[in-house]
């Protein structure tokens, strides 16, 4: 199968300090691959790298073509999106002016278009749609995941990048999220997910990987992964942890 | 103090303070979205006013030259860029923005300037010229240190301002210059006497104003532009280029800056550094509204005004003494306020 992402030997540093060591990693057209792994190990470092919003050494090849030297505008104009983990919503913008600046790259596709995609963002988050008006600053924490999710739907992305989708939602807004990721690989959306709940990502993912204090440690088949004794032990866990507060 | 006095000089501090009102709304534009204190705003007055003078005294303006060194000059470096890359597909988009456009109008002006036409063409002649120095000057300027910090845009900003007012006096020499008032009548109101002139500063002003909120608030680039003075990177993140806003915001500050030279030129003489006293007048109107929210800069403007032209009246000697020396107070509430200047670096 063709990648829709391939990283290799990707290094990226804070000053002197480097954060992820020669990470190697392939999200195949159309499948989910997951990154799980302690606080600090470098995920969201690795999705900041892959956008290109940090400096990064390595290769990086999105659907064949090396994305070296791009900035960010163009790998979204080419189909890539990030929900980061700090979500950075327009916090002066009202909902609706948020999801419509999603499709920043696709203003040309006619209003038309934009307005059936928003209805649609609209459907599958109700609470958004009661509050297009409202700034983004004054949502509440679920409101704005919601919302960064919303943003990047707008922006039809071929590859979607997550960082942590789930963090502090109430369970039942954690399975539409899962639900909404599970429809999107439906409809051919390659996805790189990273997540705190492993329990629940190995579940949705078709191969994972597990990446301690900037090294990739371990792969393999999501379902393989999550019979794996030592994943079992230290990202499963017998308690039932979902979520981590930021 | 009369109450005529009283009058004419709120008048004349309003018709002023409308202007920093304008420059104001430009500054902290360009400031929410490149981070860039526009030092060089004064100079886009300076070019527009004495372009006007000299149109109307029939006599072919430098600025077409700046226009077209600059120009060239971008096209360069956008040349370079394209070849490095071989992307050969952007060299006649290069040729025509940056080289066949500039040229035209530079044309068109050294054609029209002799023949006097009407004020109102000359007035679009001058915003031709004046307005395509915004993005030009960006794209020589700042666009190469994009993620440079606020402190280094700065020194580049002093930089150019020196350059420009140097090309200034190079192109305008050093006599000052004063153009036709657009409208030269004189109403009585009461007791005061209302230059028609200063009708059309402050109705000049509110419209140009009201024009920039819609598009602030209903056009996809205007939203694309409040969103990245709100969140640089959410703005990269759903696509909105850093170079498309860097472009957006100057161009809007070039055409603010010609049009408030255009507006001043009848009132004031200018020489070919006054535009500079302009700006940072209106920079510290803008400091007045604690520099973040655009009704209070405009505000701060008016009072900027109001006090220039009182004091002009009881201390003529002192009057931008006791301006500038406003800033003080409240730039120590501001730094008092936030205790961390915020050097956004993602
Ligand atoms: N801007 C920064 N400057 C310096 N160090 C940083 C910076 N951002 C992250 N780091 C460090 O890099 C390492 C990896 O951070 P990263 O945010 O990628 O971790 P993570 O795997 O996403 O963790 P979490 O699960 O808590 O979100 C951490 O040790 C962090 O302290
Ligand atoms: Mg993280």
């Amino acid at each position: 199968m063709s990648a829709a992402l391939e990283v290799e030997g990707l290094s990226v540093a804070y000053g002197k300090v480097e954060a992820l060591h020669r990470a190697s990693l392939r999200v195949p057209e159309g499948s989910i691959v997951t990154v799980i792994g302690p606080n600090g190990a470098g995920k969201t470092t690795l999705l900041g790298a892959i956008m290109g919003l940090l400096a990064s050494r390595g290769t990086l090849r999105y659907a064949g073509a090396a994305l070296e030297g791009l900035p960010t505008e163009d790998r979204v104009a080419r189909g890539m999106c990030l929900v980061p983990e700090r979500r950075e919503l327009f916090a002066g913008m009202s909902v609706e002016d948020n999801l419509l600046l999603g499709a920043f790259h696709r203003r040309g596709a006619g209003a038309r278009a934009l307005a059936a995609d928003m209805t649609e963002v609209y459907g599958r988050f109700p609470r958004l749609a009661e509050r297009t008006r409202q700034l983004a600053a004054t949502l509440s924490g679920g409101e704005r995941q919601m919302l960064a999710l919303g943003r990047a739907l707008m922006a039809k992305p071929r590859l979607l990048l997550l960082d942590e989708p789930s963090l502090g939602l109430a369970p039942r807004v954690v399975r539409e999220i899962f639900r909404i990721i599970a429809d999107l690989k439906r409809t051919g959306v390659s996805m790189l997910l990273v997540e705190q709940n492993a329990r629940a990502a190995l579940q949705v993912a078709d191969y994972g990987y597990v990446l301690e204090i900037g090294d990739i440690v371990m792969e393999g088949p999501a379902a393989g992964l999550a019979g794996h004794p030592r994943v079992i032990e230290t990202y499963l866990g017998l308690s039932a942890k979902t979520s981590q507060p930021d | 103090m009369n109450e005529d006095i009283f009058l004419w000089l709120i008048q004349d501090g309003v018709t002023n303070g409308a202007i920093y009102a304008l420059l104001a709304l430009a500054l902290l534009l360009v400031f929410a979205v490149t981070r860039v204190i526009f030092v060089p705003q004064g100079e886009f007055i300076t070019f527009s006013a004495l372009s006007l003078a000299l149109l109307e005294a029939g006599r072919t303006p430098g600025t077409l030259y700046i226009l077209v060194i600059g120009g060239l000059a971008a096209a360069a470096m956008e040349a370079f860029v394209a070849l490095r890359e071989r992307a050969w597909r952007r060299l006649p988009r290069i040729a025509a923005l940056y080289v066949l456009l500039p040229v035209a109008v530079a044309v068109l002006v050294a054609w029209a300037a002799p023949r006097k036409f009407d004020q109102w063409i000359q007035v679009l002649l001058v915003l031709a010229m004046v307005v395509p120095l915004g993005p030009i000057l960006y794209r020589i300027a700042y666009q190469p240190l994009a993620n440079a910090s606020v402190l280094v845009l700065f020194i580049v900003s002093m930089a150019v301002h020196y350059v420009l007012t140097g090309l200034s006096l190079v192109f305008f020499g050093s006599e000052g210059l004063r153009s036709r008032p657009f409208w030269d009548a004189k109403f009585r109101l009461g007791v005061l006497e209302v230059s028609a002139q200063s009708i059309c500063v402050v109705v000049a002003s509110l419209v140009l104003i009201l024009i920039l909120w819609f598009l602030f608030e209903h056009s996809i680039y205007g939203k694309a532009l409040r969103a990245t003075a709100m969140n640089r990177v959410g703005a990269r993140l759903v696509g909105i280029p850093t170079v498309l806003t860097g472009h957006l915001s100057f161009l809007l500050a070039a055409l603010i800056g010609a049009v408030s030279g255009i507006l001043i030129a009848p009132i004031t003489t200018l020489y070919y550094d006054t535009g500079f006293l302009f700006g940072l007048k209106g920079f510290v109107g803008a400091i007045l509204g604690g520099m973040g929210s655009y009704p209070l800069a405009a505000l701060g403007s008016i009072a900027v005004g109001l006090l220039e032209s009182f004091s002009s009246f009881w201390a003529s000697a002192f009057k931008e003494v006791i301006v500038f020396t406003l800033i003080i107070p409240m730039l120590a509430w501001l730094s008092l306020r936030s205790r961390h200047v915020e050097e956004d670096e993602e």
